[in-house]
C-alpha cells in the first residue's frame, strides 16, 4: 500500500502555537489487527456486536480497577495548560491532538454513561455517545498519541493522558478492534521471546558472528553469551539491538564494558526482549506476561543481578512496574513469598534492576574504566532525553538522575557535548514521535509531523554549536530519528546510542577472565 | 419567619447535605480506587516528605501550572487566593456573637474580592478569545465563570457600593443556621441573588469539574513516592490475580512460574 503523502512541517526558528485546523489529522488510523493476532492474546477477532454494551462495561472496569484513570476524567476543569504541549498537536495543528482535547474524546463518553450531569443535561458539559464516529476518533486519535507524558508536567493535576489513551486502548482491545502493529509484535514476543520473533537458533547465530566482528575490529575477546546458567548480570535488551543500525552499537558497547569490567554476564533466548509493548496498549495483563518471562530466566539462569539495555518504555517498565508485576525488584514483605522467592536471589548491593547506564556510570565514578575520549573528537553530541526515561523513572537514585547520569557519561567519553534547549529536554523533553506503538509505516504521517518539535530544537544547536550527533538511550527513538533525520535535511546517521560513543572510546586492556572461571570466583565469595 | 427566608434556609441545609454527602462518596469512591501501578510524574520525589512538599506546593503555588502558562497561572491564582481570603473572612457572619479580636486584622480581605473577580474575568476572556481554550469549552465551563463571577461581584457590590445589605440580619440568619437559630434573612436582590447561586455551587460540587478540588489530593502522578524499585507496590487485585495464577501455575504445571 503506497503511503498517503502529506507536507512535512518547516522547521520555524522558535516553536509557535499553530493555528487550529479541526480534522486535518483525521483518518482510518493504523492498521486494524487480524483475528490471528486478537485470539491469542485474549481479545475478540472482530468487532463485537454488541460493542457499545462491552465498551461502557470496560470502562466501568477500568476506572474502579486504577484511580489515575477516576480521578482524572473527573478532575479536569479544562484550564488549558495543556493545550499546547504535545509535540502532535504543535506538528500538525489538529486539535484534537491536544491533550485535553484527546482526553474529552473518552472523558465525554464517560460523562454520558457515568455521571449525573452527563446523563441529564448531557449538551450542557459536553457529553457524548459513543456511536460509530466517536469510535473511529477512539482509533485514531489515541494511536496519536505516543503516551509521552510532557502533558501531564504542566498538568496543575498531573492528569496523565497517558493513563487515558491506555484506558481507551484497552476499550477498543476489548471490543474486538487492535492496532496490528502492537498485537502482532506482542504475539512473538510472548510465544518466541522477542518482538522481532527471533528463535534461539538465529539469536545465537547472531551473537556469535557479533563476537567474530567484535574480535577482528577491536582485537579483544569480547563476548556475548547466551543462556549461561550461573553468571552474574542477566541482561535484557530491546531486540533491535540485534540487528538494527544504530542500535547494535550499542550492543557492542555494553559488551565492551562488561569485558573490561571482568563481569559475568548473559541474556536470555527465553527473555530476549526488553520492550514491553503490553504497556502501549494498556493491559496489566498483558504486560505482566511478557514481565514473567523476565522473571523466569532470571530464576533458571540463577543470576543475581537483573539489567536493563538502553530502552526507553522498557526502562519505564523494568523501573516502575517490575517489582510490581513480577517481583524483580526489593522490599517485598517477610510474607510475599512470589516475590521473596526471586528477591532473595538477587544481591542487593546493586539496584534492582540496574539500568546499563547506571552500570557504566557506577564504573567510571570507581575509576574502572579508561577512555580515550580523542575518537570521538570528530562529533559534537547532544542528547535527546527518551520521554518513558526522562518523565516516568530514575537513575542512579538521586533527584533528577535519569537526566545526569547519561548526560556524565556522555562527557566522560566526549569532548564536545551540548545541551538542547531547556524547555525542550529534561522533564520537558520532546518525543521523538515513534514511541507509545506508533512506531509503524502506517503511521509515518503524525510520525513525521510529531517529530517537528524534537527537529526543530536539534536545526537550532546544529546551527549555533555545530552538533553532529544525536544520542539516545531508547530502541524507538533510535529507530524513528532514523527515519524522521533525513526528511528534515538532517544525516540519519547523527543518531547514536549511548554505548555506541562509550564503545568508541574505551580502551580495552583486560583480557577477560573465562566466563566459568568467573562463576566460580564468585560462587565462593557470596560463600 | 418570612416564606423567603424558610426557602432559603431550606436551600441551605439541602445545599449542603448535597455537598457533604456528595464529596464524601465522591471522596470515597477516590480513595478505595487503587493505583495498581507507580506512575509519579517527573520531576518525582524519592520520599515521602518530598512528595509531601511537592503537593503543598501544587496546592498553594499552582507550581505545575506557573511552569505551564504563565496568564493562567496569574488569572487562576488571583481567583483562588482571593476566594480563600473571602471565605475566611466571611466566617464573621457564621459565628454567633462577638467576633475574636483577629477579625479586625482580616478586615482588609475585602479587598481581595477584586482579585476573585479580576482573575475570574481574564480566565472568561482567555475562554473566550483563546481559540484553543475556546475549542475544548462546554457551556457548563463558561457557565460556572458566569456564576462565580456574579457571585464576586454582588458581594464586590454589596460591599464597596451604596446597595449595602443589614450586615447585622445577615450575621443573624447566617450564624441561625449554624445555631439552629432561624431568623429572617435580607431581601435585597443582590444579596438573594449572591447567597442562591452560593447554594447552587455548593449543590453541583460533587457532579461537576469543581472535584478538581480533592482529584489532586489523588492525582497518582502527583502524591506517589518514586520508590518503585525499592518497595514492591501491589494493589489489591492485583495480588489477588497474582495469587490464582500462581495456584493455576502449581496445578497444570506442577511447578512456579
Amino acid at each position: 500500500m503506497a503511503a498517503k503523502e502529506f507536507d512535512i512541517p518547516k522547521l520555524p526558528t522558535y516553536i509557535e502555537i499553530p493555528e487550529l485546523n479541526p480534522g486535518i489529522m483525521k483518518g482510518d488510523g493504523p492498521f486494524k489487527s487480524a483475528e490471528e493476532f486478537q485470539t491469542p492474546l485474549g481479545f475478540p477477532g472482530e468487532k463485537v456486536d454488541n460493542w457499545q454494551e462491552v465498551a461502557i462495561a470496560k470502562m466501568g472496569e477500568l476506572k474502579s480497577k486504577y484511580r489515575s484513570v477516576q480521578v482524572f476524567l473527573d478532575s479536569c476543569v479544562k484550564c488549558g495548560a495543556c493545550t499546547d504541549k504535545c509535540h502532535y498537536f504543535l506538528g500538525s495543528s489538529d486539535p484534537k491532538n491536544m491533550p485535553v482535547a484527546r482526553q474529552d474524546l473518552f472523558r465525554s463518553v464517560y460523562r454520558r454513561h457515568f455521571t449525573f450531569a452527563g446523563k441529564y443535561f448531557p449538551k450542557l458539559v459536553g457529553a457524548k455517545e459513543l456511536d460509530d464516529d466517536m469510535l473511529d476518533d477512539w482509533y485514531n486519535y489515541f494511536h496519536q498519541c505516543s503516551q509521552c507524558r510532557r502533558c501531564s508536567v504542566f498538568c496543575p493535576y498531573g492528569i496523565d493522558t497517558a493513563e487515558i489513551s491506555m484506558a481507551a486502548r484497552e476499550v477498543l482491545d476489548a471490543v474486538g478492534i487492535g492496532q496490528k502493529y502492537c498485537n502482532q509484535i506482542l504475539g512473538k514476543a510472548l510465544t518466541v521471546g522477542n518482538n522481532l520473533g527471533l528463535p534461539e537458533p538465529a539469536l545465537r547465530d547472531t551473537l556469535l558472528d557479533l563476537e567474530e566482528e567484535v574480535e577482528e575490529d577491536f582485537g579483544a575477546p569480547v563476548k556475548y553469551p547466551l543462556d549461561v546458567k550461573g553468571a552474574e548480570i542477566l541482561l535484557i535488551t530491546p531486540s533491535a539491538d540485534f540487528f538494527a543500525e544504530p542500535h547494535i552499537d550499542g550492543l557492542i558497547g555494553y559488551g565492551k564494558v562488561f569485558y573490561q569490567d571482568g563481569v559475568s554476564w548473559t541474556m536470555s533466548s527465553y527473555a530476549s526482549e526488553g520492550a514491553n509493548f503490553g504497556m502501549f496498549i494498556g493491559s496489566y495483563d498483558i504486560m505482566r506476561k511478557a514481565a514473567l518471562r523476565i522473571r523466569k530466566a532470571a530464576l533458571d539462569l540463577e543470576v543475581s543481578r537483573v539489567m536493563v539495555g538502553e530502552c526507553g518504555h522498557a526502562w519505564r517498565v523494568a523501573y516502575s512496574f517490575w517489582n510490581t508485576l513480577s517481583g524483580v525488584g526489593a522490599g517485598a514483605q517477610s510474607s510475599d513469598e512470589y516475590a521473596l522467592k526471586l528477591q532473595n536471589q538477587l544481591d542487593h548491593r546493586y539496584p534492582q534492576p540496574q539500568h546499563v547506564i547506571e552500570y557504566t556510570y557506577d564504573l567510571i565514578q570507581r575509576g574502572k574504566l579508561e577512555f580515550d575520549k580523542s575518537e570521538n573528537d570528530d562529533r559534537t553530541v547532544t542528547f535527546h532525553d527518551s520521554c518513558n526515561v526522562a518523565r516516568a523513572t530514575n537513575m542512579g537514585g538521586i533527584e533528577g538522575g535519569q537526566f545526569i547520569l547519561p548526560r556524565e557519561v556522555i562527557k566522560a567519553v566526549c569532548n564536545n557535548y551540548v545541551d538542547m534547549e531547556r524547555s525542550t529536554i529534561k522533564e520537558s523533553t520532546f518525543c521523538c514521535g515513534g514511541g507509545g506503538g506508533l512506531l509503524t509505516d502506517d503511521l509515518m504521517e503524525i510520525r513525521v509531523k510529531g517529530a517537528m518539535p524534537r527537529m526543530q530544537a536539534l536545526k537550532e544547536v546544529e546551527k549555533n554549536e555545530g552538533v553532529n550527533t544525536l544520542a539516545a538511550i531508547c530502541a524507538i527513538c533510535k529507530s524513528q530519528f532514523t527515519k524522521v533525520l533525513p526528511k528534515f535535511d538532517f544525516d540519519p546517521y547523527m543518531i547514536v546510542s549511548v554505548h555506541q560513543l562509550v564503545s568508541a572510546a574505551i580502551i580495552l586492556d583486560k583480557p577477560q577472565t573465562d566466563a566459568e572461571d568467573a562463576v566460580e570466583a564468585d560462587a565462593a565469595e557470596t560463600e | 419567619m418570612s416564606t423567603l427566608s424558610i426557602i432559603f434556609t431550606a436551600l441551605f441545609y439541602i445545599s449542603l447535605f448535597i455537598f457533604i454527602v456528595g464529596m464524601g462518596k465522591k471522596i470515597y469512591q477516590f480513595w478505595i480506587t487503587p493505583a495498581p501501578l507507580k506512575i509519579p510524574t517527573a520531576p518525582t520525589q524519592l520520599t515521602q516528605t518530598g512528595v509531601v512538599f511537592r503537593m503543598i506546593r501544587e496546592v498553594t503555588l499552582f507550581e505545575s501550572l506557573f511552569k505551564s502558562n504563565k496568564w493562567i497561572w496569574l488569572f487562576g491564582f488571583l481567583f483562588h487566593f482571593g476566594l480563600l481570603l473571602v471565605l475566611v473572612r466571611h466566617l464573621r457572619y457564621f459565628i454567633p456573637g462577638d467576633l475574636p479580636e483577629v477579625f479586625l486584622l482580616i478586615q482588609p480581605f475585602k479587598y481581595a474580592a477584586f482579585a476573585m473577580v479580576i482573575g475570574l474575568g481574564g480566565l472568561l476572556v482567555r475562554r473566550i478569545f483563546v481559540a484553543r481554550i475556546r475549542y475544548i469549552s462546554a457551556p457548563s465551563d463558561y457557565l460556572m465563570l458566569l456564576m462565580l463571577i456574579t457571585i464576586g461581584v454582588s458581594g464586590v457590590v454589596m460591599t464597596f457600593t451604596d446597595n449595602h445589605t443589614d450586615v447585622m440580619m445577615v450575621k443573624a440568619f447566617a450564624s441561625g443556621l449554624v445555631t439552629f437559630d432561624w431568623t429572617n434573612l435580607p431581601t435585597e436582590t443582590h444579596f438573594l441573588v449572591h447567597l442562591f447561586l452560593v447554594f447552587v455551587l455548593l449543590a453541583i460540587f460533587p457532579i461537576s469539574k469543581l472535584l478538581h478540588v480533592p482529584g489532586v489530593f489523588f492525582s497518582p502522578t502527583r502524591n506517589q513516592v518514586d520508590d518503585a524499585r525499592k518497595k514492591r507496590h501491589i494493589s489489591p487485585w492485583a495480588l489477588q490475580q497474582e495469587k490464582e495464577h500462581a495456584v493455576k501455575l502449581e496445578q497444570t504445571l506442577g511447578k512456579d512460574e
